[in-house]
């Protein structure tokens, strides 16, 4: 399981790098999208992965005893998706505007601020 | 006493709420905003003056003790910073009421802004890394909205390029945290600094410092990491970008001093000595990058990018000069060791000025660049000219604090760098001293250029020799005397912070050395470890560490045989 998710996590950095270097905005909203996830998975991953074993006091004892799942980076992952689909949600909407103003999705003819 | 920590966050958060209430009417916000800004500079004052009695004050948000509850904590510099934000707050807030137009003010400006506000001092005061994370999305959100809030092409194409490439620091950044997780099992940073030193694989701790280091990097928009500023710096209205300079780069360079002076501290010979060049890089690339620009605050944009290399720089040899003490102290060189000490503080000191006088100057400098725009309704250099003789005033408003970004001597930036440069030659990173001393002379090259063709130069529409209109006979355009008010507020307290500063080097003398007390305290206590009278001694100091975790906790870390006793 730890070898499927690490893959896992890699595939979805590697495709959301390659999204987010082509010169479309959309697939650059794609591709940020894509790179939380590999995130999330990643802090899920990295913590340990736990079988069968919630993280509940049983009954009469006063502690966890032996391994459990650490409920922390559920809670992390929680928080971290709640906000990324704050933010894509308002990365789209800017897209599309921008996409009205300069009547492009090309992010190479976008560079009127660089100069 | 100690709700005073959670102030400075509620206090905004409750403005933007309360501004919401009254959505339809733009008068009212601005008096809600107003009350709201003055309250947050308040509550910083007071919770200055309780770290200044206190040493660090600390509040376990609903009870649950560090490092399984959420944590506020003000340290010196926590409390200096957030101090700070309230001055940018309040002359932002001013600022805007004169210079913001209708439409944005419709659209939520003032709500945005006091979100951003709260959201900042959140991340100054915050006692863990995931709550670092969140309190940077809230800073993100509102600064997203509020740079492409009116939806000029600019902005949209600015705002573009910054929120994917803050995105993708923000995504470093949970990395990070994900894997430091993994290693640690704790992300509170007093826990965090406690555990990871005494870690048997500093090599692999030194890793996820290196993947803070580039989300930080980016939020710092340090070399090589900046791309995202000069894009989008200029494109929304002055107010914004000044109080995104005055605050926001400096949210990621507070993180990346508080990270690597509590929690990585394993490999300073490697990880402090990558922050040091990458800040002479940076403060490079910057001021070259503003020498061939010609629009005003594009070329402040890039000076910004410049400044932030001082300040990682100057705690880049703080770093050096440490792990130089450690290894002379081991060769039981201690004059040396006390002379390299001495440096890093001195250095570290420096990067906080830096910051303090960086953030008044640039903040001032984008409001006069504003305040230009408004005059002359251009920003090229080649459209402006001729605002010394229409405008002596302003002109002198500008003189000034860009004479102390270049660093003149009596003006505040003349101090931050020569703390600089003495730190450095003391710890002996020769190199960069005389880097910073070349940028120096370019940053002066570039502010001569503003003053000699915006304000010097005649205006564009008249033969030479005529020295533009006369004073006077130009109206003052609506908001501009408004505009002035902080405008002169900020300069004022730059020129205090230049002849005071004596007092003012001795406060961030005291949060630099306390910043940099806590590495050897949690040392001494794990040499301590076990020993229960030197653990007593050590406990009823009261520092970060000390505040945050509770001696009971520290105890039972400290001396595991005794819990398993009975």
């Amino acid at each position: 399981m730890n070898l499927l998710l690490s893959i896992t996590v890699g595939v979805l950095f590697a495709a959301s790098i390659y999204m987010i270097l082509r010169r479309s905005v959309v697939k650059l909203i794609i591709g940020l999208v894509l790179l939380g996830h590999g995130a999330n998975l990643l802090i899920f991953l990295s913590s340990g992965l736990v079988r069968g074993r919630p993280p509940l006091v049983p009954m009469g004892e006063s502690r966890l005893e032996g391994e459990y799942s650490d409920p922390l980076p559920a809670a992390l992952i929680l928080t971290a998706i709640v906000i990324s689909f704050g933010i894509v949600s308002f990365a789209a909407v800017l897209v599309k505007r921008a996409y009205q103003e300069v009547g492009t999705d090309d992010l190479d003819e976008m560079k009127n601020t660089d100069r | 006493m100690n709700s005073s920590v959670a102030l400075p966050v509620l206090i905004p958060f409750a403005t933007a709420i309360a501004c919401l209430f009254v959505w339809n009417s733009t008068r009212l916000q601005r008096g809600i905003t107003l009350l709201g800004t003055v309250g947050l500079l308040l509550s910083g004052l007071v919770l200055f003056q309780e770290v200044e009695t206190y040493g660090v004050v600390s509040i376990q948000m609903s009870g649950w003790s560090a490092p399984y509850g959420i944590t506020l904590v003000a340290d010196r510099l926590g409390a200096i910073m957030v101090l700070l934000n309230g001055v940018v707050a309040l002359t932002g807030v001013l600022y805007a009421f004169g210079s913001i137009d209708k439409g944005r003010e419709k659209f939520g400006f003032y709500p945005l802004l006091s979100a951003m506000f709260g959201g900042v001092s959140g991340a100054f005061l915050t006692g863990d890394v995931f709550n670092l994370y969140v309190w940077f999305e809230v800073v993100l959100m509102s600064s997203f909205v509020l740079l492409a809030l009116g939806g000029e092409r600019p902005q949209l194409e600015g705002a573009i390029k910054y929120v994917t490439l803050n995105l993708l620091s923000s995504t470093l950044f949970l990395v990070g945290i994900g894997v430091l997780y993994g290693f640690a099992g704790t992300l509170n940073f007093a826990d965090l600094a406690v555990k990871l030193a005494q870690t048997d694989r500093p090599e692999l701790i030194t890793v996820t410092a290196f993947i803070f280091l580039c989300a930080f990097g980016i939020k710092a928009a340090a070399f090589p990491f900046f791309f995202w500023l000069p894009a989008s710096y200029h494109t929304p209205p002055p107010v914004v970008s000044g109080v995104f300079a005055g605050v926001l780069t400096k949210v990621g360079v507070y993180a990346i001093f508080r990270m690597f002076s509590l929690v990585y501290t394993q490999e300073m010979w490697l990880t402090h000595f990558i922050i040091l060049w990458m800040g002479a890089i940076t403060m490079l690339t910057g001021v070259l990058g503003a020498a061939v620009q010609t629009d005003i605050r594009r070329i402040l944009a890039f000076h910004s990018i410049s400044q932030i290399g001082y300040m990682l720089s100057g705690f880049g040899i703080a770093g050096v000069g440490i792990s130089a003490a450690m290894a002379a102290g081991v060769e039981g060189q201690a004059e040396r060791a006390a002379m390299l000490t001495a440096g890093a503080g001195m250095a570290l000191a420096g990067a906080i000025f830096f910051v303090l006088h960086h953030s008044l100057v640039k903040m001032n400098l984008f409001f006069v660049a504003g305040a230009v725009k408004k005059l002359r309704n251009a920003e090229e250099l080649e459209q402006v000219g001729g605002l010394y003789h229409a405008r002596p005033f302003l002109g002198a408003m500008f003189l000034i604090p860009a004479l102390s970004l270049a660093g003149i001597p009596i003006l505040s930036g003349f101090w931050a760098k020569l703390a600089l440069v003495r730190a450095g030659l003391e710890v002996g990173t020769y190199a960069v001293v005389a880097i910073s001393l070349v940028v120096s002379i370019l940053t002066l090259f570039s502010m001569t250029k503003i003053w000699a063709n915006g304000f010097w130069a005649p205006p564009p529409d008249t033969p030479d020799g005529e020295r533009g209109s006369d004073p006077g006979d130009e109206e003052d355009p609506p908001g501009y005397r408004l505009m002035l008010v902080p405008i002169v507020t900020l300069v004022v307290l730059m020129v205090a912070m230049s002849v005071l500063v004596g007092p003012a080097f001795r406060v961030v003398q005291k949060a630099a050395d306390q910043l940099l007390a806590d590495r050897v305290y949690i040392q001494q206590l794990w040499e301590s470890s076990g020993k229960i009278e030197r653990i007593d001694a050590l406990l009823e100091e009261r520092n970060y560490v000390t505040t945050v975790l509770g001696e009971e906790y520290l105890r039972a870390l400290l001396m595991p045989i005794e819990e398993e006793a009975p």
